[in-house]
């Protein structure tokens, strides 16, 4: 008899089959069996049952990031994938999507082969790997989508990067619509945004810190969706920072191009404030905005225009961020802090309710992306996340299963916490009770 | 209400206009040392200070090395070039080898904005921000308020206009908050390409032509051009700049009445001001220099736990 687990009293909350109720979710195996009010009853006995009493809990699908820098091969000191995974599972991710900024590049099918077997030795969260648009994203000639495709991975990217030339956009997004596969842009045009290490703004100006202007990213985020327009390949959109950029989507959308979005837990939470006193945790790239940026990005997780959400989780060495500002590298680690930053900015504050944020965490990657995951149906891959909405708790970076600490919510208190992650039928993750 | 100006110096804006009035108050007492044939007190006996300079400086070096000996301090100067920092060494640890060292200050220059903050928040010692990147250059804005109290007797009410980069200066920066808190009026006039976005959200009159300036202005402060903004893109040509925002005779002369002008140096000759200005008879550049010294053993004198009014008896002789 295979190992089976039930999740007995939670609230279970399955927005892909709108499923919002009081439940038990029985797994067998490494499938979700059934989801019921009696199913624990019909369970009790099973051979090999474990049981997680999830009173007060909520069960959801597991949740998946489409955009995380897991940092191996090339700097394992800052993170591994195993070292990504656990943090992942930790974070209540059932499964991530590896960035291929790595070094050397993942832009060929043996390196996204490699992503995909260390993510299989880790046994944590899923991992799967992202292939890079050009080769050495260098953003001269288009890496081989098709042998990457056939390896492993499941979209292209030059992130940490943008794709400067439109033509190699186009070519990108013509190309890989013969795989089914999205183009992931990091929107940024390189002129504007050149040295530029905050937003642009009266707070940049104050500190004498170079600024990068909105247009930056939304020069870019339009330019894409012409594209998009023009070639009916899939665009996604990276880390969107602005309410311009949201008004960009939001017109593409109507217009039915096929565009998707995804905004990151910290836009959606801080703002460029966070930069005084020259606080490197607070520099990434795009940068934190203006309250009104953040208003307008909350607004677009709400109405849908932003598909998304997901971490840019992007670790990074102690000493790399003990330094000046500007020569501070960008990102923060955010796999372990995504959950209760969402809470705490969008649920707690009613700006969207919990289907909603589940929707955005895990339906939503899951479908944008073209993943496995982000339900609960009976027979599908038991993927799945049990987590506390209420749960108070506050950021300690020394206890993240990262190798990163770069965090900017280091002492605050933040509201929502992962209590099991089920990856596959079997417990990716249990919180010391 | 507190007097004492706290740990550090590493800007303008986080003084009170009531710790502005003290350091410029402080410094009246320290101005005469300077003028004796014996230049020296002793009321910095004992203390050991570094000057940490990691962008080229003569003026702003050299004046803070007088402030310290004529104060009778023992100081070490170390530029970038030449020390570990040129071996790869990071700004952290190279504050930590300091402070192992048991200094008591450092006065800190450095290309990077919020380099000073950087260190005050990792080491016990004093730090002194002799510029930072294109943040503030504190000692500057407040060298440059002494020197127009010393002219017009006051700083609440008059016009000055910062002409030039106002972009990339952490001079204009430092002359914008301490001027706004002394309650003066502060215009800023250059190409709008060298100019913040956000620039009036400071509280400043944004001037677009220098001859608006001239005619608005008690005092204009003009800032040096670097030579690298046109490479920048952020200008046509020098010559075009001088041309239109170029403080000349001629364009002084049609105002209504006498305007002082100081400039932080170096100055560009025949760029941003032309020689018969800058060596005119309204011209008070080397009555900043002179006050620099005075403006820096004041801030010395304060951060090392002088009280203000004792700053007379120790130009007469006493220690802290």
């Amino acid at each position: 008899m295979p190992r089976s687990i039930l999740l007995r009293g939670g609230r279970v909350i399955d927005p892909s089959q709108s499923h919002d109720a009081t439940a038990d979710v029985l797994i067998v195996g490494d499938k979700i069996e059934a989801i019921g009010p009696r199913v624990g009853n019909d369970a009790a006995g099973r051979d090999g049952l474990e049981t997680f009493d999830c009173t007060g809990l909520v069960v959801s699908p597991g949740f998946v990031d489409v955009h995380c820098h897991l940092r191996e091969p090339g700097r394992e000191e800052v993170e591994t994938i195993a070292t990504g995974a656990r943090a992942a599972a930790a974070g209540g991710f059932t499964a991530v999507c590896a960035m291929p900024n790595t070094d050397p590049v993942t832009d060929n099918q043996a390196a996204v082969g490699f992503v995909l077997r260390q993510g299989t030795l880790a046994d944590a969260a899923r991992v799967y790997p992202i292939g890079a648009i050009s080769v050495g994203q260098r953003g001269e000639s288009l890496a081989e989508f098709g042998e990457m495709v056939s390896a492993g991975a499941v979209a292209v990217s030059d992130d940490g990067k943008p794709v400067v030339s439109a033509h190699l956009m186009r070519t990108a997004l013509e190309y890989a619509r013969t795989f089914g596969i999205p183009v992931a842009d990091h929107c940024e045009e390189p002129t504007l945004a050149h040295g530029g290490a905050m937003n642009e703004g009266l707070v940049s100006t104050r500190l004498g810190l170079k600024g990068i202007p909105s247009e930056a990213e939304e020069i870019m985020a339009i330019r894409d969706i012409l594209l998009a327009r023009r070639t009916g390949g899939h665009i996604h959109l990276c880390h969107m920072s602005t309410r311009g950029s949201v008004e960009l989507i939001r017109w593409g959308k109507d217009r039915h191009i096929n565009v998707t979005a995804e905004v990151c837990p910290h836009h959606i939470s801080l703002t460029e404030d966070a930069v005084d006193g020259y606080d490197t945790n607070a520099k990434m790239n795009p940068p934190l905005r203006t309250a009104d940026d953040v208003a307008a990005l909350q607004e677009a997780v709400r109405d849908g225009t932003i598909d998304l959400i997901a971490t840019d989780h992007a670790p990074h060495h102690y000493d790399e961020k003990e330094r000046e500002f500007a020569h501070a590298p960008n990102g923060i680690v955010g796999l372990e802090t995504a959950l209760a930053v969402n809470i705490t900015w969008l649920v707690a504050s009613d700006i969207i309710d919990l289907p909603t944020l589940i929707d955005r965490m895990s339906c939503a990657p899951a479908r944008v992306f073209k993943l496995p995951g982000g339900s609960l149906n009976r027979g599908v891959s038991a993927d799945v996340t049990v987590f506390d909405a209420g749960a108070k708790w506050i950021v300690d970076p020394k206890r993240f299963k990262s190798k990163g600490r770069n965090t900017p919510y280091a002492g605050q208190t933040l509201q929502g916490r992962t209590r099991v992650t089920i990856v596959g039928g079997r417990v990716a993750y249990r919180a010391d009770a | 209400m507190t007097q004492s100006l706290g740990k550090d110096l590493l800007g303008l804006e986080p003084l009170s206009g009531e710790q502005i009035r003290l350091i410029l108050d402080t410094a009246e007492p320290f101005k005469e040392i300077s003028e004796r044939t014996i230049k020296k007190v002793p009321t910095l006996r004992g203390a050991t200070i570094v000057n940490l300079f990691f962008e080229a400086s003569t003026r702003t070096r050299v004046s803070f090395e007088f402030a310290e000996k004529r104060l009778s301090a023992d100081t070490v100067n170390v530029a970038a070039s030449g020390s570990s920092v040129s071996k790869g060494e990071t700004l952290v640890d190279t504050a930590r080898n300091l402070e192992a060292m048991r200094i008591d200050m450092v006065v800190i220059r450095h290309g990077a904005s919020g380099a000073a903050r950087f260190l005050a928040d990792r080491i016990e010692s004093n730090v002194i921000n002799a510029g930072d990147g294109t943040h503030e250059h504190p000692t500057q804005g407040l060298l440059d308020l002494l020197t127009l109290r010393d002219h017009f007797k006051r700083l609440d009410g008059i016009k000055v206009c910062i002409v030039g980069d106002v972009l990339h200066s952490r001079v204009a920066r430092s002359n914008i908050w301490g001027l706004t808190k002394m309650g003066a009026q502060v215009g800023i006039c250059g190409p709008r390409s060298l100019l913040p976005n956000s620039i009036d959200e400071l509280g400043v009159t944004v001037f677009n032509r220098v001859e608006e300036a001239i005619e608005w202005a008690d005092a204009l402060n003009i800032l040096r051009l670097q030579l690298e903004r046109m490479q920048g893109g952020y200008i046509p040509s020098l010559r075009e700049y001088n041309r239109v925002f170029g403080v000349s005779r001629e364009r002084l002369d049609r105002a209504k009445r006498d305007i002082l002008i100081i400039h932080p140096g170096p100055m560009n000759r025949g760029v941003e001001i032309d020689s018969d200005v800058a060596d005119g008879p309204f011209s008070v550049i080397l009555d900043q220099v002179t006050n620099g010294v005075a403006i820096r053993m004041a801030v010395l004198y304060l951060l090392s736990g002088g009280k203000p009014e004792l700053a007379e008896a120790a130009k007469r002789g006493g220690g802290v």
